[in-house]
């Protein structure tokens, strides 16, 4: 198998000891899947306090990547007309008006210009996570999906076979199988552009650069003192989300600045790779399968041969 | 390979520092709620609603405009579901057909043998059927994955499939009889296998209903596997067989029945999904029919046409668990309050 196809993280002999590599912090992550000498893991900061819904991305990435064309709607959903991250949507702008004051910021939604409001309008752009622990790699049967040297998550289109395991595995709800073509899709943060050295289209594109890619530690840093700095100019809410190896996820790749709780934008608040409770649930299909073998034997054990059961009912047969 | 080559961006910014302060732009300074506190509370949990033929979220959960977080399966319902009830009547039928054959019951035995390959090539067909590239199937046995209850099922299957296949073929025509006996344990013992890692398959996955019930769901399948095959074995095997088919109706229905309720109470907030709609219609009809059977089994099973009709039953109770079972997880894939709110209760609670 080529190198580039290591393609599951192995189940921990035992899940009780040592560091376990279905869940919680791991550093070396390309490396853990077989890459030699990896670069360092690299990522998307995604730091929504500077994004104005310009949707540069999801335009670029539609462009970058040929994405078909899938539907122009008016969902009613603020200025957000393309609803959510799909097979055809690896990049997506959330609008969201609320009623709160944000700092200096004025949207002038349904105001006279420079008259006081108390709207506040978030906009944030939305990516697959490139998740430490990919639940959507781990349950892929066929090694479609695979861990590339960046850190990053991939599939292989020549791969898939549509079985769609991995769209109800990812815990944001990203990946996606395409209507009419039966694979599935998702972000791959560019592998052929980061392959060549360039940064992924979206983060070229993004005019305020709420789109930042770099290796992964060094977005971290930044990401912290940026928090720390707009904490300090009256921004309370600002969060980093995502960005915490500790977390269900081990951290994710592609992480986010928020400046409200995760769910106001979509995103699940406590996200856990379900895979970490594998080694629990193959337990439990064990023992399931040894009772329904016992208990089936049980019941001819019971019976004895027939003609002769133990309370004469069958003895006609003979 | 250098650290800039990675990154055009940060290329970009050594030769700007300073200049483009997009980043780094700050606002806030000086104005209302810089002590923390926004000045009108009212935004959390109140969002303003924009599309009015959304549903509106309950006061205490908060969501992207009503939309789900987590995507559910495109998995059409007749072939996942339907491989979940006759892969289950396969393996569990396996285990029946070798205890039959062991113990003097050939007439069952074979039709159990039977059944068995047919559930079995049925199953198979819609697993095939449902995939998006259906001429790739083999690429299932590309790599081998722990960590893929998909992957572990597909070996399991092709395993399980050619000695089912043996042990049908060689009953029905006489040929290699030492070859089929054993080929029939064979399929008896990874039967078992069969059945229930269809549980890890369904809760596996980020399905609320599903994974929060990840420690009951395989022995629910497995004692629905039981129901089918000891139902499948009430309609086709002699009433001079029937007695540990009997047994094992009463046993399997109850056992599904009890798991079921346990499936209910065991997946959290999303456990009510097992209890609504569909779902609730389908696992009412399959609590119905599992007792009808198991009863009809336990009180009439000696007579022709009351087996018969009970082994109809547990057959029928089996697909509807499963298939309520499928139709619950959709729901509460489809609803962000069951993503949701069992994670901010765990957020607030403090728990990992
Ligand atoms: S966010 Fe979803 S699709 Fe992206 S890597 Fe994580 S599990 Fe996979
Ligand atoms: S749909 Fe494709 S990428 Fe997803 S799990 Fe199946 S084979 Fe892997």
């Amino acid at each position: 198998m080529a190198t580039h196809e290591p393609t599951s993280e192995p189940l921990p002999l035992s899940p009780s000891s040592g560091p376990h590599l279905l869940h919680g912090p791991e550093p070396a992550v390309a490396a853990d899947a077989g890459h030699d000498n990896p670069p360092p893991r690299m990522g998307f900061f995604t730091d929504t306090s500077v994004c104005i819904g310009c949707k540069a991305c999801e335009v670029a990435c539609k462009e970058w990547n040929a994405i078909p064309e899938d539907g122009l709607d008016l969902t009613g959903m603020s200025y957000d007309n393309t609803a959510a991250l799909g097979a055809s949507t690896w990049r997506h702008v959330a609008f969201i008006e609320q009623p709160k004051p944000l700092g200096g910021q004025e949207a002038h939604l349904g105001e006279a210009p420079g008259a006081p409001s108390d709207l506040r309008w978030l906009m944030a752009s939305d990516v697959c996570k490139h998740c430490t622990h990919a639940a959507c790699l781990d349950v892929c049967p066929t090694g479609s999906l695979f861990r590339t040297e960046f850190g990053t998550v991939v599939v292989q289109e020549d791969i898939c076979n549509g079985c769609g395991y991995c769209v109800p595995a990812c815990p944001f709800g990203v990946i996606e199988q395409r209507e009419g073509d039966g694979r599935a899709w998702k972000c791959t943060l560019c592998y052929d552009r980061l392959g060549a050295g360039q940064e992924p289209a979206c983060a070229k594109a993004c005019p305020t650069d709420s789109i930042q890619f770099g290796p992964l530690d060094e977005l971290r840093e930044r990401a912290a003192a940026r928090v720390e700095r707009l904490h300090g100019t009256g921004v309370p809410d600002a969060r980093l989300y995502g960005e915490d190896p500790g977390d269900g996820i081990g951290g994710a790749g592609a992480f986010f600045l928020l400046l409200d709780e995760p769910e106001v934008y979509g995103l699940p608040p406590d996200p856990v790779v379900t895979t970490r409770d594998l080694p629990a649930m193959w337990r439990a299909a064990g023992v399931a399968a040894l009772a329904l073998l016992g208990g089936l034997a049980a019941v001819f054990a019971g019976a004895g041969r027939n003609g002769r059961t133990p309370r004469g009912r069958n003895g006609s047969a003979t | 390979m250098s650290e800039n080559d990675m990154s055009e961006n940060r290329v970009t910014r050594d030769g700007l520092r300073g200049e483009r302060p997009g980043r780094d732009a700050t606002f806030g300074n000086g104005m209302a709620g810089v002590d923390g506190s926004p000045r009108r509370d009212g935004g959390r949990g109140k969002r303003r609603r924009r599309g009015e033929e959304l549903a509106v979220p309950p006061a205490d959960f908060t969501s992207y405009y009503g939309r789900p977080v987590i995507k559910a399966p495109a998995w059409a319902p007749a072939d996942i579901a339907g491989y979940l009830f006759l892969g289950g009547l396969a393996g569990a039928g396996s285990v029946l057909a070798a205890g039959a054959a062991a113990t003097g019951r050939p007439a069952t035995a074979r039709a159990m043998k039977v059944s068995s390959l047919g559930a079995l090539t049925l199953s198979t067909a819609a697993l095939v059927h449902d995939l998006g590239r259906p001429g790739r199937f083999a690429h299932m046995l590309r790599v081998i994955k722990p960590t893929s209850p998909m992957s572990v099922g597909s070996w399991l299957l092709a395993a399980y499939g050619p000695l089912a296949g043996a042990a049908a073929v060689s009953d029905l025509t006489g040929l290699l009889p030492r070859a089929g006996s054993a080929a029939t344990r064979g399929a008896a013992l990874l039967g078992p296998g069969v059945a229930t890692y269809t549980g890890v398959l369904l809760a596996d996955t980020a399905v609320p209903a599903w994974h929060e019930a990840h420690r009951t769901m395989p022995f629910l399948f497995a004692a629905s596997a039981a129901a089918a095959a000891s139902g499948m074995a009430l309609a086709t095997g002699p009433v001079a067989e029937n007695g540990p088919a009997r047994r094992a109706a009463v046993l399997g229905a109850a056992a599904e029945l009890a798991l079921t309720r346990a499936l209910h109470r065991g997946a959290g907030l999303a456990g009510e999904t097992y209890g609504r709609g569909a779902a609730g219609r389908l696992l009412g009809a399959a609590k119905a029919l599992g007792w009808a059977g198991a009863a009809g089994a336990a009180l009439l099973g000696r007579h022709r046409a009351p087996a018969a009709l009970s082994g109809a039953a547990l057959l029928a109770a089996s697909a509807c668990t499963r298939f309520g079972v499928f139709t619950a997880g959709i729901a509460s894939a489809r609803d962000p309050r069951y993503t949701i709110a069992p994670q901010r209760e765990r957020l607030s609670g403090g728990a990992g």
